[in-house]
């Protein structure tokens, strides 16, 4: 299978302006209160997992957390199955069963959407631990913000995939809150990728702004693991433009915080490198947002427009020969 | 047919369900090299490899996770809790992601894993090391809860539960584990579905029903009341979910009496459940109120005739069912 680092640069940009305006269609969606239950943005996130994906196989394992839109739609989940699952709807990449903090797509192997923090880093040992245990040369990467580093689960997580040496990448997306607690008020560290070097995990810090940057070291990491099985920890500094969730104003930083990381746009950033070395114009790029935005646009005409679903599918789902216990 | 013990019984299920299946493996705290904290395991290392006999650190969490993601993508993984007890630490994991994972993926995602381990009080080990789950799980839509009391329910329900596509709990019991019973022998097949309950003694006039430890302790009671001229019919329920609802009504149909001895708390007990069912579907067969025989409402004492008066017994049994029989 060919690796997705050889896709074009262009292509990512566009994959990045598809979760930006699909998180902000999400937003308004969300306040005209066709989207229920909470809702937590990736804006200003967006190169962390198109920089990880862009540098790994179809066929590898991603599960991340609940701020999990960007994750779904990077890995291929079309727009329509998201906004439908935000919506309720049969045709939601969870068949409206998930809902926004649990999207699952088998197809690509995208293996959710967790939303009890850090819950799903043992998981993700278990997809890993599957890897080796069928001598595959998978790679799973397991997304997870900087709130998740202080739940047991994670530690034990991380002990059991540095002693049995199982092919992961741990991906801390450091956006510098969990929820409304800082860092600096909530871990003793003062940088969060020591935490590996406690499990003898090799780790590193990583500009998650840049979306090259992020490619280039998942890649350079998924390699080195595809040789010979290991963990491995990345530190990936970004920034949510958002509150936490819908409901969070975000009047726990400043204006001028935000601002600083937004004239850091990664989008801004990928345009830049791109312009300058002549592989895109103003005009390709216009029409890459505008195919985005209409893109978006009809995923939402997609979602309103999808059956509701049937109660009488009620128990379908509780167990897998669809018998009621 | 010949006698083995519940111990034995358990580790001919894992050997035979590991030669089975490539994708099953055991994983737990001391369950390769050390061989099984209660032994269950013995010889599966020597057998099966350590690539498939899996000794974890001190980190319930951590690998009950583990196993569930390990069963996201297809392997059949049998996790062993040194105790229930110590499930309690992997709550989140048993009943946050295993249960959950089929409903909130639309049915992508089937969890295929067995939880085994020792449940309910032992002897003398106090309030943490004491804990009869199989209410708190049964509780939770998607788990199943098996609880053998027989070397053979104990290796045909662990087979059955192997190769189930859901998340199954196997409560065992430590004080079985050097139980006998007649099993059926090794090249004949043993699977005993999952939600079958069994008759273990036949009577007319009141209907026992039991599983687990108290299995046993009703049909020490059943003998003592044939004495008395008093016929208790045995319903071991075998599994706490799915309920085999229908063996229940049947045996109540035809006694019109019933106690339910339980291992767990009485407040929300597995007990409570069945009389709600038992008066909801079929009252007019009743010709006496529904007693229950469980522990008492307190964490488990250390001190042993406190832990006794505690735990259910044939003595609050026989009163029990003496006083549904108006005897």
């Amino acid at each position: 299978m060919q690796p997705l680092e050889q896709r074009d640069e262009v292509e990512m940009l566009s994959l990045m302006l598809l979760i930006r305006r699909f998180e902000e269609r999400a937003s308004q969606q969300y306040q005209a209160q066709k989207i229920g239950g909470f809702c937590h943005l990736y804006i200003g996130q967006e190169a962390v997992v198109t920089g990880a994906v862009a540098a790994i196989r179809p066929d590898d394992y991603v599960i991340t957390a609940y701020r999990d839109h960007g994750h779904a739609l990077a890995r291929g989940t079309t727009a329509n199955a998201c906004m439908a699952e935000l919506f309720g709807k049969e045709t939601g990449c969870s068949r409206g069963l998930g809902g926004s903090m649990h999207f699952f797509d088998k197809k690509h192997h995208m293996y959710g959407g967790h939303a009890i923090v850090a819950a799903h880093v043992p998981l993700a040992v278990g997809l890993a631990f599957a890897i080796k245990y069928r001598d595959e040369d998978r790679v799973t990467l397991c997304f997870f913000g900087d709130g998740a580093i202080n739940q047991g689960s994670f530690h034990e997580a991380l002990n059991l995939a540095a002693l049995y040496r199982l092919p992961i990448i741990f991906i801390c997306e450091n956006n510098l809150f969990a929820m409304g607690t800082s860092v600096k008020r909530s871990t003793s560290l003062k940088q969060i990728v020591d935490r590996a070097e406690g499990y003898d995990i090799p780790g590193e810090i990583v500009d998650g702004m840049n979306f090259r940057e992020v490619r280039d070291k998942v890649a350079e990491v998924a390699d080195s693991i595809r040789k010979e099985s290991h963990p491995a920890f990345l530190e990936v500094r970004t920034y949510r433009y958002r509150g936490h969730s819908m409901s969070d104003p975000a009047s726990y930083r400043t204006k001028e915080e935000l601002e600083k990381y937004r004239l850091d746009d990664p989008i801004i950033r990928l345009r830049a490198q791109l312009t300058r070395e002549g592989k895109l114009t103003n005009e390709q790029f216009d029409q890459l947002d505008k195919h985005a935005k209409e893109t978006v646009l009809a995923s939402v005409k997609f979602a309103e427009q999808s059956p509701e679903l049937p109660v009488e599918k009620l128990y379908d789902y509780v167990y897998f020969n669809g018998a009621k216990a | 047919m010949r006698e083995i013990t519940y111990r034995q019984a358990l580790n001919e299920a894992l050997a035979e369900e590991l030669e089975r299946d490539p994708s099953v493996f055991l994983m737990g705290e001391e369950v390769a090299e050390y061989q099984g904290a209660y032994k269950v395991s013995a010889g599966l290392l020597q057998r099966f490899g350590p690539k498939r006999i899996i000794d974890t650190p001190i980190s319930e969490n951590g690998f009950a996770g583990l196993g569930i993601g390990a069963a996201m993508v297809g392997l059949r993984p049998i996790i062993e809790f040194m105790t229930f007890s110590f499930s309690l630490v992997a709550f989140d994991q048993v009943v946050n992601n295993a249960p959950n994972m089929f409903m909130m993926s639309g049915g992508q995602f089937n969890i295929p894993i067995t939880f085994r381990g020792p449940n309910g009080p032992a002897h003398q080990l106090g309030a943490t090391h004491s804990h009869a789950t199989e209410n708190f799980y049964a509780s939770v839509p998607g788990l199943k809860v098996c609880t053998p009391a027989t070397p053979r329910d104990a290796k045909g329900l662990l087979k059955t539960a192997v190769r189930d596509d859901n998340p199954v709990l196997v409560l065992e019991a430590e004080l079985l584990y050097s139980s006998k019973g007649m099993v059926e022998p090794p090249d004949e097949e043993l699977l005993i579905p999952l939600g079958k309950a069994e008759v273990k003694r036949e009577g007319s006039d009141v209907t026992v029903i039991c599983y687990a430890q108290t299995v046993s302790i009703a049909l020490t009671v059943a003998a003592r009341l044939e004495e008395e001229d008093i016929s208790a019919e045995v319903v071991d329920l075998r599994s706490i979910k799915p309920l085999d609802e229908k063996a229940i009504y049947e045996s109540v149909a035809k006694t019109h009496r019933v106690v339910i001895v339980e291992q767990d708390h009485p407040y929300c007990g597995v007990g409570a459940e069945i009389c709600y069912r038992i008066q909801k579907t079929i009252f007019d067969e009743l010709d006496a109120p529904i007693l229950r025989v469980s522990q008492e409402d307190v964490p488990m004492p250390y001190n042993e005739d406190l832990e006794h008066a505690v735990l259910p017994n044939a003595q609050k049994l026989f009163a029990a069912v003496k006083k549904v029989c108006y005897a």
